[in-house]
């Protein structure tokens, strides 16, 4: 009988199992991953017996007392927002980076006279692809300085990863927003491989700053079996591939998006 | 899974009040904020006590969780209701004090004792009930520690996550735009919580029985 894994058995318990009736049937007959169950279960009720503090009856009216004096005359209109000077620098960029994507579109590639312009859309995908083989690039250095750290010594207990670690945090935050462009633009291969990476990412931004020579080794191993390296490579080399060539038409980016199926 | 559960005309009520709170408050009723601010702060404060573990910290992503709504309620896409919205926003602003937390006490060279203040507070220290449930449990303060230190060293992530769908009962849907993530990205997230928390935990809890033997020894 195949026994169920702590991953399911944990997704069952907190209802986010997406084969919820296979494992109740499973649980029902078999008493070894009943047992390992209620060992979860245990974990978990103690942990709910931790309290939290009554913050007391009128603390809503405290929170307004506080807040209040804080609170500018009226709340600022949609309009106003799009003034900030935060969000004047983001607008600024993007224009600089489709102006950007233009100006490459234009040196890199003759125009020919039975394809003179150039659809938004083929825009919008020049810079997912130019900001997508960048990200691979870092992605994929990080991963490699991380797989070749090694313990400067044979008795050195803990290894410092903490500059990976925090590179890793900051390309999670690329690697979503390019997962969602490559969504929203129909890209799902691409999302894909990018989902992949997100966990992989997320397993080294949430390890320890410091780490044994074996977590190392567990962290090493899981981007070697997850072949990651790989795929960045062989996706970013495709991307910088489309990025050198002339503007991919519809049919060429089909085929390229099927090349990477076979990845 | 304690999440205050209201009947769905009552959550109709309130969302259609909160609306009308709203529209009167971008209508520049500053006093109308105020019913939202009362309303849901006690949910806010539990939501934010659990993902920053003291409660400084909790009253301070309150009261920022309520400014930040007010000084975007003109941003607020009337198809969430407030009280969702605000609570989104919490979240989001205690994972940022969690990370400052976490570099203020990097810098910081003195330990300082932990969660002295939760401790004086807890209202399981007048229970007097003997008998061995769950709940006795948390009166061995040695327990207690470790479930605390167990949480402590989550990822902010797994914390958010961890709180977020066990203790508020959240969607993954919901915990994913919080943490910008995927949902598999997201379920993975909570099982790698658990995981950590029973690593840690386990020894000190064991199986049902042993858990509840150790709740009779206290």
């Amino acid at each position: 009988m195949k026994h169920m894994t702590e991953e399911e058995l944990i997704a069952f318990l907190e209802g986010v199992a997406s084969e919820r009736p296979e494992i109740a049937g499973h649980l029902s007959e078999c008493t070894s991953c009943r047992a390992e169950l209620k060992r979860i279960e245990a974990v978990l009720a103690a942990l709910d017996t931790l309290p939290v503090p009554d913050p007391g009856e009128g603390y809503g009216r405290r929170v307004w007392q506080q807040i209040a004096p804080r609170l500018p005359e009226r709340p600022s209109r949609w309009w106003q927002a799009w003034l900030e000077p935060k969000r004047l620098a983001a607008i600024g960029s993007f224009a600089a980076m489709i102006l950007l994507a233009f100006y490459i579109g234009r040196i890199s590639k003759p125009v020919s006279p039975g394809n003179v312009t150039v659809s938004q859309e083929q825009v919008r995908e020049r810079i997912l692809v130019v900001a997508v083989g960048a990200h691979l690039g870092r992605t994929e250095m990080m991963l490699v300085e991380l797989s070749n750290t090694e313990p400067r010594d044979r008795n050195q207990k803990q290894v410092n990863i903490s500059a990976e670690q925090h590179r890793a945090e900051d390309l999670l935050e690329e690697n979503r927003l390019y997962r969602q462009t490559a969504l929203n633009q129909g890209d799902a291969q691409l999302a894909s491989i990018l989902d992949e990476l997100e966990r992989v990412l997320l397993d080294v931004a949430h390890s320890p700053d410091e780490v044994t020579p074996a977590q190392l080794e567990a962290i090493r191993q899981k981007i070697e079996s997850r072949g990651i390296l790989f795929k960045v490579r062989v996706v970013g080399k495709e991307l910088q591939q489309r990025e050198r060539t002339s503007a991919p038409a519809p049919a060429q980016n089909y085929s390229s998006k099927k090349e990477r199926n076979k990845v | 899974m304690n999440r205050m559960r209201t009947t769905s005309e009552n959550a109709q009520a309130i969302a259609a009040n909160d609306a009308l709170a709203v529209e009167r408050t971008l209508a520049g009723e500053r006093d109308a904020f105020r019913i939202l601010v009362e309303r849901h702060s006690r949910t806010v404060f539990r939501l934010a006590y659990r993902m920053t573990g003291n409660r400084q910290d909790a009253e301070e992503v309150v009261q920022e969780a309520f400014l930040r709504a007010y000084q975007n309620l003109a941003r607020f896409a009337g198809t969430s209701n407030f009280g969702t919205w605000v609570y989104r926003i919490a979240a989001n602003y205690a994972i940022d004090r969690m990370r400052h937390r976490k570099k203020e006490d990097a810098r910081r060279v003195l330990h300082e004792p932990m969660n002295e203040e939760g401790i004086q507070d807890d209202p399981m220290a007048k229970v007097e009930d003997a008998k061995p449930t769950p709940e006795r449990l948390t009166q061995s303060m040695e327990l207690r520690k470790q479930m605390e230190a167990a949480l402590a060293a989550l990822s902010h992530a797994e914390r958010t996550a961890f709180v977020m769908r066990h203790w508020e009962g959240c969607g993954i849907e919901e915990i994913s735009v919080v943490l910008k993530s995927s949902s598999s990205a997201t379920k993975n997230t909570v099982f790698r919580a658990v995981q950590k928390l029973r690593q840690a935990l386990q020894p000190f809890v064991g199986t049902g029985e042993q858990a509840r033997a150790m709740g009779m020894e206290s």
